[in-house]
């Protein structure tokens, strides 16, 4: 038995410990925002937040999350409106979208830690999120974008 | 002549003998009817608690191979160089567990290493240690212990071969490794340094893991805190030699046994989890503040700790190498891939909770053993720091990918010497460690 607090509600399971917590969240509780990619914490489609932390779920057995708080890209904000998010549809980031709630979780704990990225932060920080669609461009401008919106910035320049 | 000086040695012998086994030799105190819970007071129940967890009691008295036993019925199985030892059932069962020990009994035990029946104990049972508590601790430890519930377990024989089995020779060990009694207070220092002396060197033991052992199996009295070899980890050197670019300060210290987590020098790991999340967390703050600064002082780390800023300064700069533009060396892109993401620290000073590796302990250590420990199997919530957790790379590195990314952080966030055979040092890490299933997709 395992529990943690997943989006504010607490959810107690029964699975082996070294079952993955990203299956635990998807197949499990049903949250299927946070999505499976490589299997192996190298491509970032399955990053969560562990103590508002960005972690790859997919490596992480679910008995390390025990009394963790646990946040998917369903409780980053009730309506979808997280600044990060909104600065994703002003610039119109995803194409295909895969991995892109991996790509939002990553940017939202490297705008905790860097309020204002520099673009050689953003790289070292978002350089294990992989986007098949190459999007990074995008990527890069819409975190440059949510860090003005969260400053104030009448514009991002 | 000859006969006669042979008769003398012989006779210098069987007299030595004697001598010896009059020594060696301990009465059985007898068996009591189990204290009713009466006997103790609350406070010196709670009291007990708190010391039975910073003497980590449960974690060598509990089974954790195979299958998980009931905490404090012993049979954990502890390898050693002369076999396997498994622990005693510490709870009051009368048949199977301390039921019947009397005060007494239980206080001779924790001073000199002695069972109630009068056998010698091994000192994997650390009484080298406990000899050191105050009377008044080790009867709450006693009121702790006797109030649990009682569970009827058998323990495992021990695996120690000849000649180390004969338990008779434990007492030719203790006297020449036991010192008995409390220690003395060291009038150069001041009460707090004293009382931490007290917890580390007596009830928390921290020598008996970081300290290197000698063919007997005790602490080299020669080489104190000189870090050692521990359950296929490495206890890192807690005097001088520690090799951290970044001293442990009473302050680093301090975090880390408080909460699993020193900003400077990284996170609890492996047999020092639940020395931290299971053992001192339950210990007063002030005593933990205690044994840091007893610890601080044992390092030097006053005398060194000016030279740190150049050093974080240095660490921050090498933590965002080879981060930026394109990559050619396969090694920087195995670590900008999995490990950058949280580990690389932009700015003066380390983010919290981006614990930065060009100043983690693991890196700088003579070998890689706690860096490959760290990488294969994480670190979960309840060992590190306890709201965030580290995930397993076991299945996404191989042992040739281990190698790789351990030469290329060595060479470039220390500046130490290579380490070397590296494959076969991470197969080595990963033969001790149960695979965790694959996360395939459907």
């Amino acid at each position: 038995m395992t529990t943690f607090r997943l989006n504010g509600r607490d959810v107690t399971v029964d699975v082996p410990d070294d079952t993955p917590l990203l299956w635990v969240i998807r197949d499990e509780v049903g949250l299927t925002g946070t999505k499976f990619g490589c299997g192996i914490g190298m491509c970032g489609a399955c990053t969560i937040h562990i103590g508002g932390r960005a972690t790859r779920s997919c490596v992480t057995p679910v008995s390390a999350a025990e009394g963790a708080d646990i946040t998917t890209i369903e409780g980053i904000d009730p309506e979808g409106n997280h600044p990060v998010q909104q600065a994703w549809r002003e610039i119109q980031v995803p194409q295909c979208g895969y991995c892109q709630s991996g790509q939002i979780m990553q940017a939202v704990s490297l705008l905790k830690d860097y309020p204002s990225p520099t673009d050689e932060e953003i790289d070292a920080v978002m350089a294990g999120s992989l986007c098949r669609c190459m999007t990074y461009i995008r990527i890069r401008e819409a975190i440059k974008k949510a860090a003005a919106n969260a400053r104030g910035d009448a514009s991002n320049g | 002549m000859i006969k006669r000086i042979a008769a003398a040695i012989v006779g210098i012998g069987v007299a030595g003998g004697v001598g010896f086994l009059a020594y060696a030799w301990y009465p059985a105190i007898a068996p009591v009817a189990p204290p009713p819970p009466s006997t103790f007071t609350a406070a010196q129940i709670e009291r007990g608690r708190v010391l039975a967890a910073g003497g980590y009691c449960a974690e060598c008295h509990t089974r954790t191979d195979g299958v998980r036993g009931v905490e404090l019925a012993g049979d954990y199985k502890m390898d050693t160089p002369f076999g396997a030892i498994f622990s005693s059932n510490i709870t009051p069962d009368p048949e199977t567990g301390i039921g019947r020990w009397s005060e007494a009994a239980f206080k001779r035990a924790m001073r000199k290493g002695i069972s109630r029946d009068g056998t010698q104990l091994f000192p994997a049972f650390p009484f080298d240690h406990f000899t050191h508590m105050t009377d008044e601790d080790i009867d709450a430890v006693y009121a702790f212990l006797m109030t649990r519930q009682p569970v009827h377990s058998v323990k495992r024989d021990n695996t120690v071969g000849f000649p180390f089995n004969i338990r008779l020779e434990q007492a030719g060990w203790k006297l020449l490794f036991l010192h008995e009694g409390p220690l003395k207070n060291n009038p150069k220092q001041d009460a707090e340094w004293n009382r931490g002396a007290y917890f580390a060197e007596g009830l928390s033991h921290c020598s008996a893991c970081h300290t290197p052992r000698n063919l007997m199996g005790a602490e080299k009295a020669s080489a104190p805190y000189d870090g050692a070899p521990v359950d296929n980890w490495i206890a890192p050197p807690l005097n001088d030699h520690n090799p951290t670019p970044v001293v442990w300060t009473e302050d680093e210290y301090f975090k880390y046994l408080r909460f699993g987590s020193a900003p400077l020098h990284g996170s609890a790991a492996g047999p020092m989890s639940p020395v931290v999340h299971g053992g001192l967390s339950e210990m007063p703050e002030s005593d933990v503040h205690a044994i840091a600064h007893y610890l601080a002082e044992i390092d030097h780390s006053a005398t060194r700790v000016s030279q740190d800023p150049k050093a974080i300064a240095w660490a921050m700069k090498a933590s965002m190498k080879d981060l930026v533009g394109p990559q050619v060396n396969p090694n920087a892109k195995l670590y900008a891939g999995a490990c950058a993401a949280c580990h690389a620290n932009a700015g003066p000073q380390p983010v919290e909770g981006r614990p930065d590796l060009a100043l983690n302990n693991a890196l700088w250590l003579d070998e890689p053993t706690n860096l490959f420990q760290v990488i294969l199997r994480g670190i979960g919530t309840t060992e590190g720091i306890s709201t965030v957790s580290m995930p397993s790379f076991y299945h996404s590195f191989s042992d040739a990918d281990l190698a790789r990314l351990a030469t290329y952080l060595r060479a470039t966030r220390t500046t130490l010497p290579p380490w070397t055979d590296l494959e076969k040092k991470a197969a080595d890490v990963r033969k001790t460690l149960p695979a965790p299933p694959v996360a395939s997709s459907h």
